[in-house]
């Protein structure tokens, strides 16, 4: 039978700030010695008190209002309350019931279409410790505690249950991360554990039956280990229900090596965690000139981007995609644009995402911005043909280089005067008789040689379709 | 000035003494030093000795007051105002290097590796700091006998306690081991031990002094502010340690009162009480209260209508609900603030064993003492589901109706509250012991300003059966200067009275014995 997934997502990403959510300590690095990004505050010592980072809360404001949700006139932290190893104080400060963000929506466009999926909540809270278990050399098991983790600014993002697949799943996680690197909230690297994703998932028989049972689905490390997980986690309920057996509701892990989920716990529905305000901290005010400050700086929005781009550049969906998609694509598409606005939007675009982002990924320097407009620029207005403006491109790489001048001293310009064109073709047909008795006998593959003698002839500054219509006259008069 | 009058001298005579050279701080840390030595170990006021940081301290002080005096009267002037003052700390307040364990076994061997502000402030401010000194364990008691270490007993009558949870800072001012110490205040702990062993004791407003670095107990009642033997040196201490501090969240810009360092004395402090509109509250006056407090404390209400004050009753309706709704509020956030003693990174550990929560039960259940596992137990229940709205949600509204309370005497036009301290003088050791609410309720008359966040003073106002009985002054919000103001007044007035004359025992002729 046909089960109908629903599926909610819940995010924690550290945000890019230079402290820490409550204390001066840096933001750990790759390579930093366990435990040495650390202070009483964060370490949970005696005494030690919070204060609250302003970066990271206008971060998160910056996220609300970018998801068009609403943000509290005040503020307060909460504490929530629980016993474990990597968390110092034997408490998270969280927030419970004003978040920073409440009732939002991100759209999200699958193979299937395009979907909003409302934003529930998005608070801010701290990281906890990292621990590492190993086996030391005298054989004994022991856990460490690295504290550099501990304190570091997290931004919680909640959706309602409003997914109905895995794939739509995949591109949520994949557009809020954009979205958050966007608009410079977080680095939101799934890899190394930035942003963890957490799925719950239930089916039910058809899409008006009250809710099934459901799983929360954890350890999911690419955005394709969310995709395959949830689609593994919706066919292992399938199979659970027809065989006429009733969902554990439970924690499970993916396991990426197996393809499969996992029991990690039995969900603890009488886990309570003691919330209460924060008496460390005062409420916050979020006075409406401030976030007014805030709102007016945040960027244009990946899919309001991505409409402009389909609505006012006449760009395909696909290209509109694939360029705000890569950020730094875009970066340059913007850029390119500022240095000369009069570049066709789709030439620029089909550069961009093709060879810019080819090289980009091969590990190439960033183009010059500038340089790169005049370059496409002289392909557009057919000053250069393509084979050439590829060859300068690679140049451009390089570093610095001025692409007018090296047109200008190199004679690359591309030859489309209809005088010097029919020239050409007439030397070129001259030297080769055996084409035109090929075009008399029907091949209509010989205007293709010809071009190509006289493209070979011009050094490759020949306007190859004005060539073809020029040969086309010669060999039919 | 040498031996004993260097010993009994206030902070404000040694510092005149420092500056004309007729003393040196070296010679007070040597003579306070040898003291403790020989009577602590009968007074048991100290947990944790500085002997040769504070003499090395006290040496450097010296050498500044020397540079300055060949410099001129404004260079001495210009040295900071604790320069070579012997302190003492409660031993909840972290000092870099020193050990820190609020009372309890639970932080037995933890060594502090920062400094509170306050001890930042004090050391910037020149303080000789002896020592740490004893307290109830995390600051929960009213006695000093739930400290995990040792008993501290009253000068007054050493079959007695110190009252607490600062009996160890204020037993210490009061036995001359010490001019000045440092005290914290949840829900009376400077104020009643203040008043039980006859010396000043004040409690800022809320939010006045930075908890940075103070072992907290319940977050939005710790107040720190100090011990001394006059109104003036508390307030010269108080400068020191108070004002707006980037670590504490709380901590309030308000700006300090620049009287605290001017305070009025003799004549014209006790004219100052002349026109002073004092309310006394009918409900401090509780049943049950000894009738030579309410003696002493109605003698003294009566000097200061004398010196022409004017004194009304008021009625604080909300004063019975206090301490129901502290007994709430303050467990559930120290269920919390007390979490942290897990075991696991600092302190005594029973960990290792492998299962988790075993050796959280065990480090937790053997760390702690009584007190603190009632207080534990209280705050997580009050705070858990179901029980939420009904304890703690409930317990905040009454808090707010309490504060409406005083907010409506200031609004009549009072200067300052003035009632009893405690309803007892200090009580023989063990009688509340047994009985939890019996010793919650020698807080009575205090709790209710912390509530409300309010200053609070307790000073000497006279003796019942040969014990101190203090008289509490209590403030508008960020008004410390004008207690203090009140406080040197009353000093003035009854700077000749028969009570003030009678001293502690001399504890070095009680046997004594070394610490």
């Amino acid at each position: 039978m046909t089960w109908h997934a629903v599926i909610g997502i819940e995010v924690h990403v550290q945000l890019r700030t230079v402290t820490k959510m409550f204390c001066p300590c840096a933001i750990p690095a790759e390579g930093d010695l366990p435990n040495s990004k650390t202070c009483p505050t964060c370490l949970g010592l005696p005494g030690a008190l919070p204060v609250p980072n302003k970066a990271a809360i206008e971060k998160v404001l910056a996220v609300g209002a970018a998801i068009g949700a609403a943000a509290p006139a005040t503020t307060i932290w909460d504490r929530k309350n629980y016993f474990y190893p990597d968390l110092p104080k034997g408490y998270q400060i969280s927030q419970l019931d004003f978040p920073l963000a409440e009732h939002g929506t991100i759209e999200v466009t699958t193979s299937a279409g395009t979907s909003r999926v409302r934003i529930r909540r998005a608070h801010l809270e701290e990281d906890t410790a990292r621990l590492r278990h190993e086996k030391g050399s005298d054989g004994k098991r022991s856990s460490l505690i690295d504290y550099n983790r501990s304190g570091v600014a997290l931004l919680e993002i909640v959706t309602e249950p409003d997914i109905r697949d895995a794939e739509t799943a995949r591109r949520y996680a994949e557009e809020l991360r954009l979205l958050l690197r966007t608009i410079g909230a977080a680095d939101a690297e799934m890899e190394n554990g930035q942003m963890r994703v957490e799925a719950n998932v239930s089916i039910r028989a058809s899409e008006d039956a009250p809710f099934g049972t459901r799983t929360e689905v954890k350890n999911m490390n690419s955005f394709r280990s969310v995709e395959k997980a949830i689609a593994f986690e919706i066919a292992r309920q399938a199979a659970i229900l027809e065989a006429g057996e009733s969902i554990t509701q439970e924690t499970r892990g993916w396991d990426e090596s197996s393809g499969t989920t996992y029991t990690m716990r039995a969900k603890e529905n009488s886990h309570d965690y003691r919330y209460f305000p924060e008496p460390d901290l005062p409420p916050l005010t979020i006075e409406p000139t401030w976030l007014a400050g805030i709102v007016s700086s945040i960027p244009e929005i990946p899919s309001a981007r991505r409409a402009r781009y389909v609505e006012q550049l006449a760009l395909s969906d696909y290209d509109a995609a694939v360029l705000v998609g890569e950020p730094r694509a875009a970066a340059l598409f913007e850029a390119a644009r500022a240095a000369d606005i009069a570049i066709d939007a789709k030439t620029l675009a089909n550069w961009v995402t093709g060879e810019y982002l080819r090289a980009a990924n091969e590990g190439a320097a960033e183009p010059d911005p500038v340089q790169f407009a005049a370059l496409i620029g002289a392909v557009f207005r057919k000053e250069i043909n393509g084979t050439t403006g590829k060859e300068l491109f690679a140049e451009l790489l390089g570093g610095s280089f001025d692409v007018r001048a090296a047109i200008a001293e190199r004679g690359l310009g591309q030859v489309s005067d209809d005088g010097a064109l029919q020239k050409l073709a007439a030397e070129v047909l001259a030297a080769n008789p055996q084409a035109l008795a090929d075009w008399k006998a029907g091949k209509q593959q010989a205007i293709g040689f010809l071009v190509g003698q006289a493209m070979k002839a011009s050094k490759g500054r020949g306007d190859a379709a004005k060539l073809g219509v020029v040969f086309k006259a010669l060999l039919d008069a | 000035m040498s031996g004993e009058s260097l010993r009994r001298a206030t902070a404000t005579e040694l510092r005149a003494a420092f500056q004309s050279g007729a003393a040196t701080s070296r010679a007070v840390t040597d003579e306070l030093l040898n003291a403790i030595e020989r009577e602590d170990g009968v007074l048991g006021a100290w947990l944790h000795l500085r002997h040769a940081e504070a003499r090395a301290e006290a040496d450097r002080a010296d050498a500044r007051y020397a540079a300055a005096r060949a410099s001129g009267a404004a260079a001495l002037n210009a040295l900071p105002r604790l320069l070579g003052i012997p302190v003492a700390l409660k031993d909840l307040v972290n000092l870099t290097g020193t050990p820190t364990t609020a009372g309890s076994r639970i932080l037995e061997g933890y060594v502090s590796p920062y400094d509170a502000t306050i001890a930042a402030r004090l050391k910037e401010a020149g303080a000789v700091i002896l020592g740490k000194t004893n307290m109830d364990e995390f600051a929960m008691g009213s006695s000093t006998e739930f400290s995990a270490y040792k008993k501290t007993v009253n000068p007054w009558g050493i079959d007695r306690v110190p009252g607490g949870s600062s009996g160890g800072s204020s037993a210490a001012v009061a036995a001359y081991h010490a001019p000045l110490s440092i005290g914290t205040d949840t829900g009376g702990s400077i104020r009643q031990p203040a008043s039980l062993t006859g010396i000043v004791g004040i409690k800022p407003t809320y939010g006045r002094v930075s908890r940075y670095g103070i072992v907290a107990f319940a977050s939005s009642l710790d107040q720190v502010g100090p011990f001394a033997r006059s109104a003036q040196d508390a307030a010269l201490m108080l400068h020191a340690i108070a004002g707006a501090d980037q670590h504490d969240a709380t901590s309030s810009r308000s700006p300090l009162d620049a009287t605290l360092l001017n305070l009025p004395s003799g004549d014209a402090a006790a004219s100052a009480i002349r026109g002073k509109r004092f309310a006394l509250p009918k409900e401090y006056f509780v049943p049950g209260m000894e009738p030579g407090v309410e003696r002493a404390v109605r003698d003294a209400v009566a000097a200061l209508e004398a010196a022409g004050g004017i004194v009304e009753e008021v009625s604080l309706p909300t004063t019975e609900h206090a301490l129901a709704t502290y007994y709430i509020v303050a467990p559930a956030e120290a269920s919390a603030n007390l979490a942290r003693y897990d075991g696991i990174r600092y302190g005594d550990s029973k960990h290792g064993g492998g299962d988790l929560l075993n050796g959280y039960l065990e480090t937790r259940g053997r760390g702690f003492g009584p007190e603190v596992r009632r207080r534990i137990m209280l705050g997580t229940y009050a705070l858990s589901a179901g029980y939420y709205d009904a304890y703690y949600v409930k317990a905040q509204k009454v808090r707010t109706l309490i504060a409406r309370d005083f907010d409506r005497v200031w609004e009549s036009g009072f200067d300052a509250i003035v009632a009893p301290t405690s309803p007892q003088v200090a009580w023989k050791f063990g009688a509340k012991m047994s009985d939890p609410v019996s010793m919650y309720l020698a807080d009575a008359c205090t709790l209710p300003v912390n509530m409300a966040g309010l200053p609070g003073i307790s000073i000497p106002c006279g003796l019942s059966e040969d014990l101190p009985v203090g008289l509490q002054l209590i403030g508008k919000p960020w008004s410390e200067a004008e207690l203090l103001s009140i406080s040197a007044g009353y000093e003035a007035l009854t700077a000749t009275a028969a009570w003030r004359a009678v001293e502690p025992h001399d504890l070095a002729k009680l046997g004594g014995g070394a610490v």
